[in-house]
Order: structure tokens, then C-alpha cells, then sequence
């Protein structure tokens, strides 16, 4: 039995991982992978089965907790953005090596072109580099579909796998035909207790494990449905393309009929065969993928017959950004590239702090207690405070990745920066904080954290933070001088009181951690 | 049957509400659609839009090709300049008068509207007036769904109905009131036509 629902990319994932009898989803928020868990704590079937669907502390514990479900015999599923695939890359690729019992799939939402994001990292790296299948679907039937597969191929080669989806699937709906559910696993740990002891022997004999399995992933990505060999009668030009490429290659041609061969990738390891014989008809080959030019080197520098290759490494494609049809229709020779001069009357509107955010408030009283040192520079962090660093604040200095405020603020103490001052969201502080914190603690570094502490995750949309009712427990207990912890309540009318407390710990030769708490004002409508 | 429509606006606007009653009209009539939102940062007050496309045959790219829009819906009037290159020539722009300024360098309103009449085939209107008259205020949203719908080939009842199934949760006074402002709207944009 079959229907059809209409999909975000990201809702086809959690349904499809709920239909196909996970045990457990585990993740952080982070755009474009936040409403996969989401939409998994809203479905009736995951509260009736009593599907694991809490909110992890950062992407590493995601995926412990994962590789834990699936070391039980249970399938599970860990969803991330592309850079919490950095957070999570030592138990992941560890996970390669002790290999995995049930079913256990890696979500990773790139963000090609940055719209939320610091980076636009490609995940098809961390796979090759960790040895893994991964599946990188061109359409929500395919990320609902993959996810079956993907589990199945778990089980069948015993590796965890990885999904890639990029921001333009993962939110964007489509119809989407959806399976009966299948039963969970019961039950039942590795049979030899060694699998996950990596000691150097057994890691080693592991390691040749996986290495055997090379091969049998290759011959998984020939056979797979996903990828395919589809024949065009004009062998002047012969195509690669990977993921959603392939819509944007069918959408230059009437009924999506491309006239020349085309070899379409979605399952990973790359599928050699097709690509070669592809190489050995066509005397140019064009390769249009989403992300980094990974396919692209792979033929330029493996496949040395091959004629002519182009791509994003040539400039017949942009080698930055997301892919679009236009891209691949100027890339064809079809179009010129869009003339995208914006009217004299067009003005940038970026993204800004609601009113009423309790953040502004923190930063006026910010920065009116640093005019005592002029030109200092708070170090700070990712989250909505992040718009602080722009107009009419100007009051944060830097963002490079989750809790790198209170490291970097403390190595800027230590090289005798005065003050040194960091800022932090209270689920930033939660997932990635704790630790800088208690570097600091330990050697009293001379410097003041501020906790901005709005009781949510407010960048992703109000999800709820680990932090709340125990941030003040957290600080005290990582040694933090009771007398140097304060908490303020930024608003209008406190302002002089909070410049004044801020200013004293600026002025202390120790650590400081001043907690600014008042909720987001977004949460509060909703409440 | 196809049509490729860009929705525009500021975040928080209500963009989204405008594609799911679009999507849901056309699920009714049978069509396929894909459909792209902006989730994530530009959502706070930042620039936001929504491709949405809707086919009897099947949809390859979930992006609207630049220069192929068969409408262009706009919340505000600077957005709907800012995504005006996706719109094809003999495409229909409709656009809400009524700015959102909340940047410093907002240029005049009046300069704005005039690059908007300045193409061919427009509707411009101040949306949140004429919800607010019909009943809804904060349905400037549905307003400019109304216009648009005046230019699609689906029957107004199929957005009335997709209207009603949105609103039914809050009541069958804001359904009315949401139904009354797409009627206004779908009036005017009837009678800007003709001329
Ligand atoms: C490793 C990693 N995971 C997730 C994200 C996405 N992300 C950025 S900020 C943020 C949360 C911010 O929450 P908080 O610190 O409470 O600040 P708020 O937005 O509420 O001000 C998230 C989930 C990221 N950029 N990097
Ligand atoms: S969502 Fe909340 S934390 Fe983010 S800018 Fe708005 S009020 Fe501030």
C-alpha cells in the first residue's frame, strides 16, 4: 500500500526513517537540517512508539548516541548540518572502523552558497575520508527512498551510511510516496564484544574489514536504483550529474530529454563503470554537481585519456555557491547568463534583531561599559546575538564556530589583551562552551563571558535549550568564583545598573561570567 | 498547464501562508508542484521569497530558471524589484504598495512604486488597506493571493476551499474575513486588467 504526502526534502527524511523502523533520531539544531528532528517530535507514531527524539547537546553526542542505538541492534538515525559533521568527525569516523550493527545513517545538510551558514563544506569528502557509502538524493521521493535504502545498506554491509542533502532540497515540498512501516529491530548486541574495542589489534583487523568492503560499496553503487546510465545519440558532449543536478540539466530540454549521454550519480563510492565507458564515447565531458568540484577532480586527475573536462574548476560553471539552471543552462551553451542588475532603488535589507530582543538591550549596556577601553573587541559566537556584529550595534567581533568565543577570548588574555571579553548564546554554551569555560576556570584567566541566555535556540527557530534551569549549576561546578557570577536582566530600565555590574568585572584580573537572562521575545509570543 | 510563481517579501511577513494555500489549491486540482522557502537567518527581517511551481506534466528543477516566472508576488514593493529579473516578459507582477522600512537607507516610497509601474503588466495595490477594510487585517497575504488568482488557470473555488481548510482551525469568523479579502482582491485585480 501506497500514497502520497507533499514533503519538505528534510520531512520525506524523518518519515521515512519513522516508517522505516528507527529506534531513535538524534541531533542539533542547525539550518538546513533542524526540521528533520522536528518533524519527528510533532509525528503521532514517533510519540507512539516512544521513538528517542530529544534534542542532543551538540552533534558529537548526536552521534555517540546513534552509534550506541545502533551497537544495540536498533536502527538509528543522526541529523546535522554540514559543519556539525566537524563536531561529530571523531566518533563518525571511528563509526567507519568499528562498523555498525543496526541500521545507522548520517544526515548531513550542506549549505552551498551560505545562507546560513559559515561555510559551504561538501560531506561527499567526509564519507570518502571515513570509506563509507554515501546517497545524495535528486528529489524528496529519493531522500524518502534513500533512507530505506540506506538503512538496509547499513545492516547488509555493516558501515554506518551517509545521506547528503543541500539547502535547496532539504526545503523544498514536493509529493512523495510513502511505504507501509516496518517493524523495528529487536534487540541484540554484536556478536564478537571486540567490534567496538578499538585497540590497536582490533582496530587494525577492522580496518582491513573495511578496507575489504571497498569494492562491495562500488558494485552497491553500480546496482544502485538511484544511479544510471541514460543514453543521448549525441556523443559530442557526455554529462555527469550528481544529486539535484540532474533537474537542472532536464530543466533545459522540452519533456527533460538531454540529448546527449548522461551518467546520473547519487549513490557514492562513485560508480566507475558507467563513468568510464561515458569517458571512452564522449569526446568532452561536462560535470555539474552541488557543492565542491568532487566528481570533477576525480576525472580530471584519474581517467588521464579523458579529452576535455568541464566544470566548476574551468569557469564554465561559478566555483562558489549553489548550482541553479541557469548556471547549468550557460554552462550547455543554451543561455546567456542572466543579466541580475538590481534597480538603483534596491536596497540590501539583511537580517536584523527583532525588536524587542533582549540581545539588543545586552548590547547597548555592552558597549556603553566598554567606552572606558576604546577599541576593544568582544569575541563572540553564532546564533541570533551574531547580528550584533552588524549596524546600529557594532558590537561583537567575531563568529568562526560554536563556543570558539571563550577559547579564543581566553588565548587573546593570554597573549595580554585587556579586557577580554567573550559572548555566547546559552545553547551555544551548552554545546560547545562548557569545556573553553573550564580551561578558563582552571587557570583563572583574566577575562568576562557573557552568557546570553534567552531560555532557546533562537537561530533555528526556538528549539529548546539544554541550558535552561541549569546554567548557574553549570558555571559554579566548572569552578567558577561564585563572587564573579552575575546575572542581569536586560532591559531598558536596568540599563545603568547592568553598565555598572559589567564594568566591575571588566575591571577584575580574573574570571568572569555575567549571565544576561531574559527570553526570546518570539518564544514568548508563542507561550 | 504550468505555473512558475516567485513569492517575495521580508521575513515574517506571512510568504509561506501564501504558498501553502497555493499548494493546497493545487493538490486539489491535481497538479504536481514543487515548492522552495527560505528557512533559517534571512528569516529574521531580512529578504525572503518561495518558488513555487505547479504542472499537470512533471517538474525537474525546484528553482524557477531565471527570466521564467510566469508571476512575481510581492509583500512589499522594494522585494518585488529586488526578484523582478525572474519575472518573463509577459509575466503579471503583483505588489503590495504598503513598505516595510526597516532599513536605514530605505529609498523613497514613491520611487519604488514608480519602478513598479513602469513594467508592462502589473497590479499594484496597498494590500493591508484593503484586508483591513474587508475585515482582516493582517490578511495582506490573502489579498495579494486574490489578485494573483485572477490570472491563474484554476477556478477561484479551489482557492476558496484551500483558504477554508488553512483558516478552519482559528474559526469560521477569520475564514470568512480571509474569504472576504480574496474576493475584494480578485475584484480589483479584474478590474486593473480590463484597463
Ligand atoms: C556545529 C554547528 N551546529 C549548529 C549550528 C547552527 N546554529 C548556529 S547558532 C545555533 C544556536 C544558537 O542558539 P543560542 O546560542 O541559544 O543563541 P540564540 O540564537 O538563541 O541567540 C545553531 C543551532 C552551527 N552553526 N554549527
Ligand atoms: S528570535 Fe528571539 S533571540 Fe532571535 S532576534 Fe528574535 S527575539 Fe532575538
Amino acid at each position: 500500500m501506497q500514497h502520497t504526502r507533499l514533503f519538505l526534502g528534510d520531512e520525506a527524511i524523518a518519515q521515512a526513517a519513522l516508517d522505516a523502523g528507527i529506534r531513535g533520531a538524534y541531533a542539533y539544531p542547525g539550518t538546513p537540517s533542524t526540521e528533520i528532528l522536528e518533524y519527528i517530535q510533532r509525528a503521532p507514531e514517533a510519540a507512539a512508539r516512544n521513538v528517542h527524539r530529544a534534542w542532543s547537546a551538540n552533534e558529537k553526542t548526536a552521534m555517540e548516541e546513534a552509534l550506541g542505538v545502533s551497537w544495540a541492534g536498533k536502527r538509528a538515525m543522526a541529523c546535522m548540518k554540514h559543519v556539525g559533521l566537524n563536531v561529530a568527525a571523531d566518533p563518525f569516523v571511528n563509526a567507519a572502523i568499528t562498523g555498525a550493527n543496526g541500521g545507522l545513517l548520517v544526515v548531513a545538510a550542506d549549505d552551498p552558497s551560505m545562507h546560513s551558514s559559515q561555510n559551504e563544506q561538501d560531506s561527499r569528502f567526509y564519507a570518502k575520508f571515513a570509506m563509507v557509502p554515501l546517497l545524495e538524493p535528486s528529489s524528496q521521493q529519493e531522500a524518502y527512498d534513500m533512507v530505506w535504502a540506506g538503512l538496509e545498506l547499513s545492516e547488509k554491509l555493516r558501515v554506518p551510511v551517509v545521506l547528503r542533502v543541500t539547502t535547496r532540497l532539504a526545503h523544498s515540498r514536493a509529493d512523495v510516496r510513502v511505504r507501509a512501516p516496518r517493524p523495528e529491530n529487536p534487540l541484540s548486541l554484536p556478536p564478537d564484544s571486540r567490534q567496538y574495542t578499538l585497540l590497536p589489534a582490533n582496530a587494525r583487523r577492522n580496518y582491513a574489514a573495511l578496507l575489504r568492503k571497498q569494492r562491495d560499496m562500488i558494485e552497491a553503487a553500480e546496482a544502485s536504483e538511484f544511479n544510471a546510465a541514460l543514453d543521448g545519440a549525441d556523443t559530442s558532449l557526455g554529462i555527469i550529474a550528481a544529486g539535484i543536478a540532474i533537474n537542472y540539466l532536464r530543466e533545459n530540454y522540452p519533456g527533460g530529454a538531454c540529448p546527449y549521454p548522461v551518467v546520473k550519480v547519487c549513490q557514492y563510492p562513485v560508480p566507475e563503470a558507467p563513468i568510464a565507458r561515458l569517458i571512452e564515447r564522449c569526446r568532452r565531458i561536462l560535470v555539474l554537481e552541488e557543492g565542491a568540484p568532487y566528481i570533477e577532480e576525480m576525472v580530471r586527475g584519474h581517467f588521464r585519456k579523458s579529452p576535455e573536462v568541464r566544470g566548476r574548476l574551468d569557469g564554465a560553471l561559478p566555483r562558489a555557491g549553489e548550482l541553479t539552471p541557469d548556471d547549468v543552462a550557460t554552462a550547455l551553451g543554451l543561455k546567456e547568463p542572466p543579466a541580475l542588475k538590481l534597480a538603483e532603488v534596491v536596497k540590501a535589507r539583511p537580517p536584523q534583531l527583532c525588536r524587542g530582543c533582549p540581545h539588543a538591550d545586552t548590547y547597548r549596556f555592552l558597549n556603553e561599559a566598554l567606552r572606558a577601553y576604546p577599541g576593544s573587541r568582544p569575541l563572540s559566537d553564532i546564533g541570533c546575538y551574531t547580528l550584533g556584529a552588524l549596524p546600529p550595534y557594532d558590537a561583537i567581533h567575531s563568529c568562526v564556530d560554536m563556543g570558539a568565543s571563550i577559547t579564543m577570548a581566553k588565548g587573546a588574555a593570554d597573549a595580554g589583551v585587556r579586557p577580554a571579553v567573550a559572548v555566547i548564546g546559552d545553547s551555544t554554551f551548552t554545546h560547545s562552551g562548557i569545556t573553553g569555560l573550564l580551561d578558563a576556570a582552571h587557570e583563572n584567566t583574566p577575562m568576562t563571558v557573557l552568557v546570553l541566555d534567552n531560555d532557546t535556540v533562537g537561530m533555528t527557530g526556538g528549539q529548546e535549550s539544554l541550558s535552561s534551569g541549569r546554567l548557574e549549576g553549570i558555571v559554579a561546578g566548572l569552578g567558577v568564583d561564585p563572587a564573579h557570577m552575575r546575572v542581569l536582566t536586560p532591559l531598558p530600565k536596568n540599563h545603568d545598573e547592568n553598565v555598572k555590574a559589567l564594568a566591575e568585572e571588566l575591571a577584575y584580573e580574573g574570571l568572569s561570567v555575567v549571565i544576561c537572562r531574559r527570553a526570546c521575545i518570539q518564544i514568548r509570543k508563542r507561550q | 498547464m504550468k505555473h512558475d510563481i516567485l513569492i517575495a517579501g521580508v521575513g515574517g511577513q506571512g510568504i509561506l501562508t501564501i504558498a501553502t494555500i497555493l499548494g493546497r489549491a493545487a493538490v486539489r486540482e491535481g497538479l504536481h508542484l514543487k515548492q522552495c522557502e527560505v528557512h533559517g537567518m534571512a528569516q529574521r527581517g531580512g529578504a525572503v521569497y518561495s518558488h513555487m511551481r505547479l504542472s499537470s506534466g512533471a517538474i525537474w528543477s525546484d528553482m524557477i530558471p531565471c527570466g521564467g516566472a510566469d508571476m512575481l508576488i510581492a509583500m512589499e514593493p522594494m522585494e518585488a524589484l529586488r526578484y523582478a529579473a525572474w519575472l518573463a516578459p509577459e509575466g503579471w507582477l503583483i505588489a503590495n504598495e504598503e513598505p516595510v522600512v526597516n532599513i536605514p537607507d530605505y529609498p523613497e516610497p514613491e520611487r519604488v512604486h514608480a519602478e513598479i509601474r513602469a513594467r508592462p503588466r502589473h497590479v499594484l495595490f496597498n494590500a493591508t488597506e484593503l484586508a483591513t477594510k474587508a475585515g482582516a487585517s493582517r490578511a495582506a497575504n490573502v489579498a495579494l493571493l486574490g489578485a494573483a488568482s485572477y490570472f491563474m488557470q484554476m477556478p477561484a473555488a479551489a482557492f476558496e476551499q484551500a483558504i477554508a481548510d488553512q483558516f478552519a482551525s482559528k474559526g469560521d469568523k477569520v475564514v470568512g474575513a480571509n474569504l472576504a479579502v480574496f474576493k475584494a482582491a480578485r475584484e480589483l485585480a479584474e478590474s486593473r486588467a480590463a484597463k
